[in-house]
């Protein structure tokens, strides 16, 4: 048995006994249970599989979970308060921003990630950083509106 | 005086019982089955408020119950934009029938006349009295135990209060929060499978040195058949670090079999083919008619357009979960026919359909016939070599890429003759492509799923016959709908395809309509019109005009000569019997030929509104999804491989690179709903490719659109 790696996610330290190369999106959907971050390509080109590793977006198909390292890992389970969803979720809900919605767990990190940076980026600061995740139902128009809400949200 | 009986809608007359449709339970909720499959086009939401609107429930109360083999009805496919027409039509009648069936129960309950009950939200009264009762009370957890009359009559819909306002999508917040797709899905003892594809079609395993897995811990098997090879294991990353293993121990022999990407044309236009005449939109089994150009034509233009082999390319690659107990198999897929996946995994598995019970779970958006079914067998054959535990096969990127069924190619040629007027006297419309129906329908002695091809005994590729119904996927709106003074329409069904085809997305529609809609401009140039009104003048049907006129004013577009961007329009009917869709797209060219959308404007009607959010969604998602197609998307293959494997190699349109679009609805309350998922797929590429020749004088007929070369030499 491999040595238990500690790895601290949604506030919580966690330990997971897993060979070090398990990409740290498996550990968090078959280990941890947290299954809101999805496998799309597996070679970080989708972005489907993007959490929040040490207050970054960051690809989590394809970084070794022995990486990740003292770094809090931030997931869509940890956004809610209980039954409160998080602004960014909540803009999403406000502006049925998706259509199939299997990328937009990705994408609520990604913007998790920039409105802690920036309360107020401007529209091309929104889509350089969107621009890492593909949408393929083609929500594009509804998911910058929605990503647009979240940070005149956030900002209040 | 009775009222006359509605005539019940085909999903109706298969499943006439209230109680495949509705179940009301006894706590409270009300369960609403439908035989159509969320595919992200929203359907759950369309059924959940059509079904609360009529049995007078909240929103809140409803729970959809999507496409099961054993449960609620087969509506056989979620296809061809008909959910709501079939399966919404449906839901309307029943719950009206089940609301009319409980207020009878409450009427003898409370001891009231029927005209004195309401309901607010299951609660039924009568008026002037305190007494009350709940649908929950009267049937809760109990069956209907009856049939469909048609005699019960929906509401009315100006008193409406669900059907028709915003609202939000049913499935959403599970969505946002957590896991909610097939990929989710995790029972107790649930094992993970991948498969080894072959590097190309003509590929053959000829050995594997299974030694290669020895070192590895948690595999729990592998499946070697022929040249199909699986592996299945305990935990994920096993699973994927074997499957690469056994990748570099196979040793395939290939056969060159394809012509690769820069031949497709070619080679599509030298297949043997069967030629049929379009006649009001059907292909007739007639001999051709040969085209006779008319008698004092003013002018006669020629064109021909291309589009090549596209993917549907999901965001998610397909998986299955797939468990064998007891000689009983259950897989969850996110087919869009699991009543058709069914009796075709009978036949690859040398099951009875009754062994085999298909439920349908969320997957990603799928656009189409994509790699589900085939994912479906391969958990089948995994699962079978480990009974009692659940196996979920998760395909790779490139198994998706590599292996889904196209979008086939298609060659359009045009001939178009105007009178000095300015009028089209003559139209010939000769469409060339493969089928576009490559679903997995059991066929003696061959199948469509990929696992079937590779397995020994292998199966062959299932031979498609040309479809001759109306808008079959080849010549899918090839009739135009303008009323032209002569016009001659023919479907060249192509055989055999050399790369795997089937349905994407508005089948044939895409590439005609983008012939058409571009050929009227180019004739609307050479008759010195605008290409507005050069539509309005060959157009009788209100509803068609009216989407036009609608998104050209929305769109400013008599002022497009003063916008300093190219502004295109174009104009399709579904089918020439579902929504109407006009399209306004404005954008600019840069000098070394890059193209950049700016705005994209949309007027549709689809009949009556469900859901109008949903209805712009998937209109909005159309047109995106449809320039994606137009600006970037090509198949590329080798003589042995697809060369299109990934994200780098396939590319799609990005965040950075959409435009701002607007929808505005023309609603039809009381009219029949009219599909509407694939109404803007036609429209888009012809406004785009009449954009770009408005601000650059280009005429693009090729997709992918591109620019960079042409506006060289035209400089030079």
């Amino acid at each position: 048995m491999p040595e238990p790696i500690e790895i601290r996610v949604n506030g919580r330290l966690e330990r997971v006994a897993v060979d070090p190369a398990t990409p740290l999106l498996y550990v968090l959907r078959n280990d941890l249970g947290l299954r809101a971050a999805k496998f799309g390509c597996g070679l970080e080109q989708c972005g489907a599989c993007t959490v929040v590793v040490g207050g970054e977006a960051v690809m989590s198909c394809a970084l070794p979970v022995c990486e990740v390292g003292a770094r809090e890992v931030l997931t869509v389970e940890g956004l809610a308060e209980g039954d409160a969803l998080h602004p960014v979720q909540q803009a999403f809900l406000a502006e049925n921003a998706a259509q199939c919605a299997y990328c937009v767990p990705g994408i609520l990190m990604e913007i998790v990630a920039l409105l802690a940076w920036s309360s107020a980026p401007s529209e091309p600061d929104l889509r350089r950083a969107l621009a890492s995740h593909l949408c393929r139902c083609g929500a594009h128009p509804r998911i910058l509106r929605a990503a647009r809400r979240a940070a005149r949200e956030v900002a209040r | 005086m009775s009222e006359p009986r509605r005539a019940l809608s085909s999903s109706l007359q298969r499943h006439p019982g209230l109680d495949t449709w509705i179940r009301i339970e006894a706590d409270g909720t009300v369960v609403l089955r439908t035989g159509k499959a969320e595919l992200g086009q929203g359907i759950k939401t369309a059924i959940a408020r059509i079904g609360a609107e009529e049995l007078d429930v909240a929103l809140a109360r409803v729970r959809v119950e999507t496409a099961d083999t054993a449960r609620g009805p087969n509506e056989l496919m979620t296809v061809g934009s008909m959910s709501v027409e079939d399966s919404g039509s449906a839901m309307r009648q029943v719950a009206a029938e089940a609301r009319q069936y409980l207020l009878e129960l409450a009427a003898q309950r409370l001891g009231a006349p029927l005209s004195q009950l309401e309901v607010d939200d299951g609660t039924v009264r009568a008026r002037g009295s305190e007494r009350r009762t709940t649908y929950w009370e009267l049937l809760g957890g109990r069956d209907f135990a009856r049939e469909v009359t048609g005699e019960a009559l929906p509401k009315a819909p100006e008193t409406h209060r669900i059907v028709g306002r915003p609202g939000t999508r049913v499935d959403l917040r599970e969505k946002l929060v957590g896991g909610a797709f097939l990929s989710d899905l995790a029972p107790e003892g649930l094992l993970f499978g991948r498969v080894v594809r072959p590097p190309g079609y003509g590929a053959r395993l000829v050995s594997l040195d299974e030694s290669a897995l020895r070192e590895l811990p948690g595999v729990r098997a592998l499946v070697r058949d022929g040249s199909f090879l699986g592996v299945v294991a305990e935990r994920e990353e096993q699973a994927v670090r074997a499957r690469e293993l056994l990748a570099a121990a196979a040793r395939w022999e290939e056969e060159p079999t394809l012509p690769g990407h820069e031949r497709a044309y070619e080679t599509l236009l030298s297949s043997e083919r069967r030629s049929f005449p379009v006649i009001d939109g059907a292909a007739v089994d007639a001999p051709l008619e040969p085209h006779v150009a008319p008698a004092g034509a003013a002018a006669t233009l020629r064109a021909r357009y291309l589009r090549p082999y596209q993917m549907h390319a999901s965001i998610a690659p397909s998986s299955a979960l797939a468990k064998l107990d007891g000689g009983q198999l259950t897989v969850w897929s996110h087919s869009q026919g699991v009543h058709i996946l069914r009796p075709a995994l009978a036949q690859a598995l040398g099951m009875n359909p009754r062994q085999i019970r298909v439920i349908h779970a969320d997957g990603a958006g799928c656009y189409g016939h994509n790699g589900a079914d085939d994912a479906a067998l391969d958990a089948a054959l995994l699962a079978r070599a480990v009974p009692g535990s659940p196996v979920l096969v998760q395909w790779t990127r490139e198994d998706e890429h590599a292996w889904e069924p196209y979008g086939p190619a298609m060659v359009v040629d045009l001939e178009g003759s105007l009178d000095s007027a300015g009028r089209v006297i003559d139209w010939n419309h000769e469409v060339v492509s493969h089928t576009h129906l490559g679903r997995p329908l059991p066929v003696a002695g061959s199948s469509n799923l990929v696992a079937s091809w590779h397995r020994d005994p292998a199966l062959p590729r299932t031979r498609s016959e040309p479809r001759l119904e109306p808008h079959a996927g080849i010549h899918r709106n090839a009739d135009p709908l303008y009323a032209f003074a002569r016009k001659r329409v023919v479907k060249h069904f192509a055989c055999d395809p050399v790369l795997r085809v089937s349905s994407a997305r508005g089948l044939g529609a895409y590439a005609n309509v983008f012939a058409i809609e571009s050929f009227m401009d180019e004739l609307a140039l050479r008759a010195g019109r605008d290409p507005l009104e050069f539509r309005l003048a060959h157009l009788d049907d209100p509803r068609a005009r009216a989407v036009l006129e609608t998104a050209a004013e929305r769109a400013g577009w008599r002022r497009r000569a003063e916008a300093g961007r190219g502004q295109g329009l174009a104009f399709a009917r579904y089918k020439n019997a579902k929504c109407y869709a006009a399209v306004v797209v404005e954008l600019e060219v840069a000098e070394g030929g890059e193209i950049r959308l700016v705005r994209a404007v949309i007027a549709a009607d689809a009949g009556e509104v469900v859901d109008p959010d949903g209805l712009t969604n998937q209109l909005e998602g159309g047109f995106v999804q449809s320039a994606s197609w137009t600006l970037k998307e090509e198949v590329r293959f080798d003589t042995r491989r697809i060369l299109s494997r990934d994200w780098d190699s396939y590319p799609i349109l990005t965040f950075a690179e959409v435009p701002d679009v607007e929808t505005h609805l023309i609603d039809r309350p009381g009219s029949p709903f009219l599909g509407a998922g694939e109404a803007t797929q036609g429209p888009t590429p012809a406004a785009i490719a009449n954009a770009i020749a408005h601000a650059t004088g280009l005429r693009l007929r090729r997709i992918p659109l591109t620019c960079g070369e042409e506006l060289a030499s035209a400089r030079v």
